[in-house]
């Protein structure tokens, strides 16, 4: 379930003189075609959240972010990805340290396994864990009978995002950190640096980019999953609803304004972590150039 | 079981690495397989061939299908486009392909709603002009779909074309070939196992999509109600056995469809002689 997230920036922009044999009417209807179909699929729904996010004034679009139930949406998703962005970094890094610094049976298995959540639809990412902690789950009566709440409370939506974004930094590094190799660092060891040091002075600065750009795919990912928090979440207002939740709540409450407004929000994260995403391809290609 | 080598901490990043994957993806993974072990064959049979789920599947799956062709096809023109032509704002419009990855889904399902709702900037325009209505019906699931799956079609293809070896086609077009023969003899072949990679993984993930699928798609039982949506009406109804077994039917369809592409793929490598 692999896709190349990094288009190779260095050849384009660059003409390639095969092509331009193409007759003009082929060149231009085809960029026209894709240039259409970019500006109708792409750039009209971003624009249209912004439209109807304004389309009532600024005063209203201010008003519906400062709402208290808007309010605790944002804090519960700041709160969602800040737990899971560190676990699922601290994961990501040894579990590519494990796999790409040393040969044991079953790595390619490994490898697999941690792709999984990538492959399992974002409800059934809920469903599970409402199986496990949910009210007729296997620790249903026990929790219940402690007064513990996971689902349909803040613990069951971070236990799905750590899920939903479980494979984000690790994608990342394990393909880097294979091309890297390990001599840098066997030298650092061999001339008596600790295992700590080389980390932290050989293999972080190498890694550094590709990290940035899992930890920013993954928070993208954390703060923007719908499917798998709807199912754990109960949308209580105020309480479990996340900021896409309240997007749902408030569209489904004909409150146009106030769904785009938080929509606004989110998508303002998108456009930031597109823009982000395309600096550190930029920086990696030159680095690799470098080499 | 380590190479001899000096490279400090396996134990303890393998041992991490085993404890957190199980923790957080295979125990919770596992309770699909219990659960269902805990209804019996019948019953399982009995929810699965009900006809409101076997219709949610059907809509799941030919909805994905047609757009992750419909993907396939602008996506192979876009990427053609973004490595092959120089044009203006070329850049821009390439990071831009990504936005579907970046949206949230939710972001994603009520700005679609609203532009192709009768009432909507597009859905207005196609009614008034071809008395096609896109939203609430199942042709508004396979729009979603195609916003959904043509980053996955475009960056598949994208490194392929780039690394294609233009001296083929100059080898081709010196020995007079015309450019048609050249695209359909020499290029296309090289690229349609990446196409059909592309046209997979939108399609799976388009079986499985929920967020930007639900607000514009009218959710009519037996008409454009889809199967992720079914297993969250079981959850809500309580019903966590019938949701268990169509979420674990689901992910075993998906999985051999995904197997059969991929064996039509290594069928198509090994005829084009690239294996």
């Amino acid at each position: 379930m692999h896709v190349a997230t990094h288009p190779v920036g260095d050849t384009q922009g660059k003409a390639n003189p095969q092509a331009l044999r193409d007759p003009v009417w082929v060149r231009w209807g085809l960029t026209g075609i894709a240039i259409l179909f970019i500006v109708l699929f792409l750039c009209v729904p971003l624009g249209l959240v912004l439209f109807q996010a304004l389309v009532k004034g600024w005063q209203a679009y201010f008003n519906a972010l400062v709402q208290p139930d808007a309010v605790a949406a944002l804090k519960l998703t700041l709160l969602v990805a800040v737990v899971t962005v560190p676990l699922n970094t601290v994961f990501g890094v040894a579990a590519a340290w494990a796999i790409t610094r040393f040969e044991f049976r079953g790595k390619s298995l490994l490898t697999t396994l941690i792709d999984l959540p990538f492959s399992v639809s974002p409800v059934i990412s809920g469903l599970i864990f409402v199986l496990m902690f949910g009210a007729q789950g296997w620790f249903g009566s026990w929790l219940s009978a402690n007064n513990i709440k996971i689902i349909f409370a803040a613990p069951g939506i971070i236990l799905a995002t750590l899920f939903i974004t479980f494979p984000f930094v690790a994608r990342e590094l394990i393909p880097l950190m294979q091309e890297m190799g390990c001599e840098e660092e066997e030298a650092a060891l061999s001339l008596g640096a600790s295992g700590w040091e080389t980390f932290f002075k050989i293999t972080l600065p190498n890694i550094k980019w590709a990290l940035l750009y899992g930890v920013l795919l993954c928070n993208a990912r954390a703060m923007g999953e719908f499917g798998a928090v709807s199912v754990v979440s109960g949308h209580i207002r105020g309480l479990t609803n996340t900021l896409p939740l309240h997007v749902e709540v408030s569209y489904n409450d004909y409150d146009a304004v106030g769904a785009f407004a938080s929509a606004s929000i989110l998508a303002g994260l998108a456009v930031v972590t597109l823009v982000l995403k395309s600096l550190l391809e930029w920086k990696q290609s030159r680095e690799r150039l470098a080499y | 079981m380590t190479q001899s080598n000096i490279m400090p901490g396996f134990r303890p990043t393998l041992a991490f690495t085993l404890f957190y994957l199980g923790l957080i993806v295979l125990i919770p993974l596992s309770t699909l397989v219990f659960k269902s072990l805990q209804l019996g064959w019948s019953d399982y049979v009995a929810i699965i061939t009900h006809e409101r789920v076997v219709s949610a599947f059907r809509v799941s799956f030919v909805t994905s299908l047609i757009a992750s062709a419909v993907a396939g096809l602008f996506g192979f023109i876009i990427a053609w486009v973004m490595v092959r032509y120089p044009f203006v704002g070329k850049r821009f419009l390439d990071a831009l392909i990504d936005l579907p990855f970046a949206l949230p889904t939710a972001v994603a399902g009520v700005v679609l709603a609203t532009i192709y709702q009768p009432t909507g900037i597009l859905g207005k325009w196609l009614i008034d002009n071809f008395g096609v209505k896109v939203a609430y019906t199942p042709l508004g699931i396979v729009v979603a779909l195609i916003f959904i799956g043509i980053p996955f079609v475009v960056r598949t293809i994208e490194p392929v074309l780039q690394e294609f070896d233009s001296t083929m086609e100059e080898a081709a077009s010196s020995l007079g070939a015309s450019r048609w023969q050249v695209f359909t003899k020499i290029i296309f072949p090289n690229i349609f196992p990446a196409l059909l990679t592309g046209v997979s993984l939108a399609f799976a993930r388009g079986v499985g999509e929920y967020g930007s699928v639900i607000f514009i798609a009218g959710n009519l039982p037996y008409v454009s109600e889809i199967i992720p949506l079914l297993i969250v009406v079981k959850l809500e109804q309580y019903q966590y056995s019938g949701a268990t077994a169509i979420a674990l039917t689901m992910l075993v369809v998906s999985f051999l469809l995904l197997l059969a592409i991929n064996l039509l793929q290594l069928w198509v490598r090994k005829r084009s002689g690239q294996i």
